[in-house]
């Protein structure tokens, strides 16, 4: 079943949710946000995509294979702890740059953490996604 | 030039092994030179040192590592330890050489000289560490890198499982030695070896002290394969040759040895340690000696002599005296130069020949003049003729062995019959290879390359020039190491020539019982043949069994536990989560609900509860899957707004996002469902609606008593106020999931990516099913 209307419109909401959902990541901080569900609306956006356009149009939209976007969530929240090793700290003790730049603020360790959490909620979620919906064609 | 330290040389080490294998991609046939260098320059360091720790002052050296743990990466460099560094950079350098030819075709050479390097290095971490937990970390470590080479041929399953079987051994023994270690920690209050020195009244009176020495021999013996651990010796034999020359004769297997010498002055002097080693080491060097003689295969008859040695070099540690230490230094220095030695040749042999069974060989001496020549000077030094070193070692031990009071006479007799059998194996694989008449199958055999020779013949030449001069050689690191193992200086110089007297007479009667039994051999072989040991009696029918079992077990435990039924699944997750904590609900302190005082609901409330309700009805009685999934996905909303109703639009938002996801998952997965029908039957419904009530009014209950009890803990206040000032964040949930409790959320997204993977996995299983 091919819709117009949901593929048309999808294209459109694909971007404005990744959009909203990398909001949803760089606020949680102070509001009610975060990696976690960040990562879960990116991928509903994804998957809407892939309801209204097929899965192999979703999988080329999406680029990466997902597992590797897992392994590199995994990476960036461990290089996260980095800093906090190297510095001599309690092990993932926080560290703060004051970037001054707007709307992102202060930048630091827990919020590389966060972009870890991210990408790894959002690489396992399309990866099951995928999965399933790939085996129609096997 | 000042010396680098000893832990820059470990460092580097495993430096120079992780590049090797590229190197050797690289380099080639050229490779030959850097693999000779890097081993023979770690000796030089190690030479230079020489005459420092030969005046008996040891070098140490401390850096600080894991303080917490008493883990320090702390070194020491004595008699002992130099005497065994020496040995493990010489031989490496052979090794090395001549392995950088013999694996020229073989596919995965490059790997090879990482793995041996890694060996290389942490065997010198072994006899250099001072900290016992540094200690077992190399140990580890040679363990893994023997597993890695016995499987290096890992194409053929035999490699794989004597591979294996090496590793669960070692492995064993290691995990033994650590409980050992902690346990002599305790006691000590360290884990510094040498801070044990001036403690063995304290260690030996300890009321753990058999504990002690029972877990540090168990680790000792399975890695130098003593009796009853042994069997995995001969089958490591599946390595390429080189290998078994270094790790499996020279070097890895003497590591338990070394451990049983450094270790004797700190806990050993009693009759327990004494004892166990004597009978364990006696037993080891007869009964392998008795297995030898119906080996055939070349590796497999220097791999049980090897194990008759190491049971002698044990005894001698057990018997104990000054004359047994020095029997013990000068046997272990011969030993690891004879037998490197031959191994190479029988390495030799096979890739020249391309057979290992003594039956097909003969009359190669003119074809390969100098590796006979160097077996020649290996096999008189294994047989103990003057002047090599083997000589004046064999002359040593049954002097001390003699000296044995009140076994001394039983000792020797075992002692001369195990050199006999050694005779016979250098009789099998060091001239008779070489003697008769040549055959005409082996017309075409040539002699190896320079590179495959000279390693072998420096080894063995060796053993010459420190028979000849010994004291010049090996008289000072003697004096250093007893120090070591028996703390006090030894006063004997050694010397080629006893003069005539009962000692040379027994090295008479062994030479002629060795030629007397080869000549046998023939014959007794025949009547041994379907000749078998009882396998209630072999050591390795124990291991098969205990292996086979354990994997029984596992299965049968697999297979009852996770059955593959959901359902099941779904009611032990219920209960185990149920009973214990309903226990703890009604015991402590009881049961007791006091309902809020301001009852009164609002309008949206009830409306939120009738759509949860009727959903809940409608998923219960729906006909359909996807009236299932659509009415969960509005019950799963309900439940959200509920959240942000009551103040935590956080989890609402993450309920939301989950709930739409979940319903698009499962219509996914409902293209793969079988038609929809109602299988279970009226008893079943109620067994399922009994667990479900069970737990939801479990949960009812729990959270009435929660909200009526006085929470009295500070948590959420701390969070509240810290969060801002410490964490530089307003919303205390992301907070503290991303700072103040990071580590939790590392674990939970570690498990979640193998979840994935393992999602993916079952699929992958599925549709590879339907292919």
């Amino acid at each position: 079943m091919h819709s117009l209307i949901l593929s048309t419109s999808s294209r459109y909401l694909l971007v404005l949710l990744q959009l909203f959902s990398v909001f949803l990541l760089l606020r949680g901080h102070n509001e009610p946000g975060g990696g976690f569900a960040g990562g879960l609306v990116a991928a509903a956006a994804y998957a809407l995509y892939f309801i209204a356009n097929g899965v192999e149009e979703a999988r080329r939209v999406f680029r990466f294979e997902p597992l590797t976007v897992v392994v590199a969530g995994l990476g960036v929240a461990l290089v996260s702890t980095l800093p906090s090793i190297l510095g001599g700290m309690e092990f993932m003790q926080s560290v703060w740059v004051k970037t001054g730049i707007p709307v992102i603020g202060k930048v630091g360790t827990p919020l590389l953490f966060d972009v870890g959490v991210y990408l790894l909620v959002l690489g396992i979620t399309l990866k099951i996604v995928f999965s399933l919906a790939g085996e129609d064609e096997v | 030039m000042r010396n680098p330290s000893l832990l820059f040389l470990i460092i580097t080490g495993f430096a120079v092994s992780a590049i090797a294998p590229y190197l050797y991609r690289l380099l080639k046939v050229r490779f030959v030179w850097f693999g000779v260098a890097f081993p023979l320059a770690l000796f030089t360091t190690f030479m230079l040192r020489y005459p420092h720790v030969a005046s008996g002052v040891p070098v140490r050296e401390s850096w600080s590592w894991v303080p917490s743990l008493g883990l320090d990466l702390s070194f020491m460099l004595d008699g002992l330890s130099l005497t065994f560094a020496m040995l493990v950079t010489l031989i490496g350098a052979a090794v090395f050489l001549y392995a950088s030819v013999y694996l020229r075709h073989y596919e995965e050479a490059d790997r090879f000289f990482g793995f041996i390097g890694m060996f290389m290095t942490s065997m010198l971490g072994v006899v250099l560490a001072d900290n016992m937990l540094l200690l077992f970390l190399f140990w580890e470590l040679t363990s893994i890198s023997s597993f890695l080479l016995i499987g290096f041929n890992h194409h053929a399953a035999t490699s794989r499982a004597s591979a294996l079987k090496a590793l669960l051994v070692t492995g064993a023994g290691g995990l033994a030695l650590l409980a050992g270690m902690l346990l002599l920690g305790s006691v000590t209050g360290s884990f510094e070896i040498s801070s044990f020195y001036a403690m063995n009244d304290l260690i030996t009176s300890h009321r753990l002290y058999p504990a002690i020495v029972a877990l540090i021999l168990v680790g000792a013996f399975t890695k130098s394969a003593q009796f009853p651990f042994h069997f995995w010796l001969p089958d490591a034999m599946a390595a390429p040759s080189p290998v078994s020359a270094y790790l499996h004769s020279a070097t890895m297997v003497k590591a338990g040895i070394y451990l049983i010498a450094r270790f004797n002055h700190e806990i050993g002097g009693t009759a327990l340690w004494q004892d166990t080693i004597l009978v364990a080491g006696a037993a080891t060097m007869i009964f392998a000696g008795l297995l030898s003689y119906r080996q055939s295969d070349l590796k497999r008859l220097l791999a049980y002599s090897t194990l008759s040695v190491l049971g002698t070099l044990v005894m001698l540690l057990g018997i104990g005296s000054k004359l047994a230490i020095k029997a013990f230094f000068i046997y272990l220095i011969a030993h690891s130069l004879y037998k490197g030695t031959l191994f190479l040749v029988a390495g030799t042999l096979d890739h020249e020949t391309g057979t290992r069974d003594v039956g097909k060989l003969g009359g190669l001496w003119k074809a390969m003049p100098v590796t006979a020549v160097t077996a020649a000077l290996a096999s008189f030094s294994m047989m103990g003729v003057i002047p090599l070193i083997g000589f004046i070692g064999k002359e040593t031990l049954y002097k001390a062995v003699l000296e044995v009071q009140p076994w001394g006479q039983a000792l020797i007799v075992l002692a001369v019959a195990a050199s006999a059998f050694l005779v016979v194996v250098t009789f099998l694989v060091g001239f008779r290879p070489f003697l008769g008449k040549p055959r005409p199958e082996l017309q075409k055999v040539h002699e190896a390359p320079v590179a495959m020779l000279v390693g072998p013949f420096i080894l063995a030449f060796s053993g010459l020039m420190l028979g000849l001069f010994p004291d010049f050689f090996v008289g000072h690191l003697l004096e250093a190491s007893s120090v070591s193992i028996l703390s006090e200086r030894l006063g004997i110089e050694i010397e080629l020539w006893h003069g005539f007297n009962l000692v040379l007479l027994l090295s008479f009667v062994t030479l002629l019982a060795g030629v007397g039994l080869y000549l046998l051999r023939p014959i007794a072989l025949s009547r041994m043949e379907g000749l078998h040991l009882p396998g209630l009696i072999k050591p390795s029918i124990w291991y098969e069994e205990a292996l086979s079992g354990m994997l029984r077990f596992a299965a049968w435990l697999t297979s009852s536990l996770q059955n593959g039924d959901l359902r099941r699944y779904l009611v032990v997750i219920i209960f185990s989560a149920l009973i214990p904590a309903s226990l703890m609900l009604f015991s402590t302190g009881g049961f007791s609900v006091t309902l809020p005082a301001d009852l009164s609901v609002t309008p949206y409330e009830i409306a939120l509860t009738v759509i949860i309700v009727l959903a809940t009805a409608l998923l219960l009685t729906s006909d359909s899957r996807l009236k299932a999934i659509v009415s969960m996905g509005v019950l799963g909303f309900g439940v959200g707004i509920i959240f942000i109703i009551y103040g935590a639009p956080d989890v609402a938002l993450t309920t939301f996002a989950i709930e739409t996801l979940n319903v698009i998952l499962f219509v996914l997965v409902l293209a793969h469902l079988p038609k929809f029908t109602k299988r279970s039957r009226a008893t079943g419904r109620l067994r399922d609606g009994l667990i479900a009530a069970s737990a939801g009014i479990f949960m009812t209950l729990t959270v009435l008593q929660v909200t009526s009890t006085d929470l009295s803990s500070r948590l959420k206040e701390y969070f509240g106020n810290a969060s801002l000032p410490d964490g530089h964040g307003r919303n205390v949930v992301n907070v503290i999931l991303v700072d103040f409790r990071a580590l939790d959320t590392l674990g939970e997204i570690t498990v979640l990516a193998i979840a994935a993977i393992g999602v993916f996995a079952l699929l992958k299983l599925r549709t590879g099913k339907t292919d």
